[in-house]
């Protein structure tokens, strides 16, 4: 008998637990407006268990890599890779200042179009979930950090802030299924747009059927989707299949290794295409 | 009592999950700790406290990082229920029952999550067949290694003592 009353409770149980997530879950799908509160508040509370996790495994590895292992060379080698990146930054911007002087612009709009304003951060947590693409870094609206801000790292696109909470944020990765970004291909100035696709690449879609593409071409934000600024490196064409005249699929590979980056900017400044459209959202 | 412990093994799992993940595996064949605690507690503790532990981790994890708080909590709900009856309606007691439930929780998590994001047209996952076995796999060993690890270590502690009363005599 009492076997039969626990079996029956956690019956129950189950059918009252199902029910309240598929009320839950339906009415988030009927009204989708915004980050919902109960996602913000989490999050902002486990990032917090998040910094102070990162802290401590930092701590460790800092202790291990400064004092056990070559610890001078290990300084020179983080001095250097700092360097390393500055540079790459500014090879960045050097080539969004040579996209913009093809489109024949003022050099003086150029110029403020390049100076982005940016701030620094470390990356503190990754998803929950492998089902999705996110990062969690240690800047949040104390520091300026605004949703749809975009987040790049020295070699290229990383994501765009899609839940920024006082102290930390979360980033959408570029990789992620839901993530997308308007798109040009450098040498033939064909657009498209590229989505998170299979094993870490992504999918250039839209391609007029009139594109020359190659394997290798390079390609960068065209800067119209109002998140990522123009000349952003994205990654180089890995595959194109062709089925007729149309582009069947094309494979991007992401100039940026997502499992390795601990470091990246965050592009204060709104795009042109932002600011035309109302500026940064508050 | 019980109740903690089961949170602080999804906290630990969830912790792990957001720190140390993302330094040993990579793509989406990552393994899901979060759902490893879940079956673990499941087979351990029956189906009441499976699908409750199912529910709060899920419910967590969709708040961290889903677009729709509810979906990762309903299958890991459903999994966490359906591994709690079989925990207690067969004997899985062994590594290779243990591994074939890890295995077949994760891809039915799988199955519902994807399914649910497809049926709500929020999501498409193409043909995962692959990243989905490949997942189910690696859940199954870290799964079948956290059962040994937690039967042996109790055996381990009374060793050393008899071995230290051994050395005294």
């Amino acid at each position: 008998m009492a076997v039969t009353d626990i079996r029956q409770r956690s019956g129950f149980l189950f059918l009252g637990v199902v029910v309240a997530h598929v009320l839950l879950i339906s009415a988030q799908v009927n009204s989708r407006t915004g980050v919902p509160v109960l996602e913000a508040v989490t999050f902002g509370i486990f990032s917090e268990v998040q910094r102070t996790l990162s802290g401590g495994v930092g701590g460790v590895r800092q202790v291990w890599g400064n004092y056990v292992g070559l610890r001078h060379v290990k300084a020179e080698n983080d001095e250097l890779k700092r360097q390393l990146a500055a540079a790459e930054i500014a090879l960045q911007e050097q080539r969004a200042l040579a996209d913009r002087a093809r489109g024949l612009q003022k050099l003086l709009e150029l110029r403020d179009h390049l100076e982005l304003g940016t701030t620094g951060a470390e990356i503190i947590g990754s998803s929950a979930s492998p089902d999705f693409r996110t990062l969690t870094i240690d800047k949040g609206t104390r520091d300026g950090v605004r949703p749809d801000m975009a987040v790049i790292a020295p070699p290229g696109v990383v994501g765009r802030v899609v839940v920024p909470s006082a102290r930390s944020a979360k980033v959408q990765l570029l990789i992620d299924r839901n993530a997308a970004a308007a798109v040009i291909v450098e040498r033939t100035r064909a657009q498209g747009v590229v989505v998170g696709g299979d094993n870490d690449r992504l999918q250039m879609q839209y391609v007029s059927e009139a594109s020359d593409l190659v394997v290798g071409d390079l390609v960068v934000t065209s800067g119209i989707d109002t998140i990522y600024p123009k000349g952003l490196v994205i990654g180089k064409v890995e595959t194109v299949e062709k089925n007729g005249p149309a582009f069947k699929r094309i494979v991007v590979k992401p100039a940026v290794d997502f499992s390795q980056i601990e470091e990246v900017l965050i592009v204060l400044t709104p795009t042109p295409a932002k600011e035309a459209a109302g500026g940064v959202s508050e | 009592m019980r109740a903690l412990g089961v949170i602080f093994a999804v906290v630990a799992a969830l912790a792990l999950q957001t720190t140390l993940a993302r330094y040993l595996v990579r793509g989406t064949a990552a393994v899901d700790l979060v759902l490893v605690a879940v079956v673990y507690v499941a087979l351990t503790s029956g189906p009441a406290t499976g699908l409750l532990a199912g529910a709060f981790a899920g419910l967590v994890q969709d708040a961290l990082s889903s677009p729709v708080v509810g979906i990762g909590g309903l299958a890991k709900t459903i999994v966490g229920f359906l591994a709690g009856v079989i925990g207690t309606q067969f004997i899985v007691s062994q590594p290779l029952p243990r591994f074939v439930v890890f295995f077949g929780a994760t891809a039915l998590h799988a199955l519902i999550f994807m399914g649910l994001y497809t049926l709500l047209d929020l999501r498409h996952f193409g043909t995962p067949y692959g990243p989905v076995a490949a997942q189910s796999a690696a859940n199954a060993v870290v799964g079948v290694i956290a059962f040994q690890v937690v039967e042996l270590l109790p055996g381990a502690v009374e060793r050393r003592r008899a071995a230290k009363t051994r050395l005294r005599r």
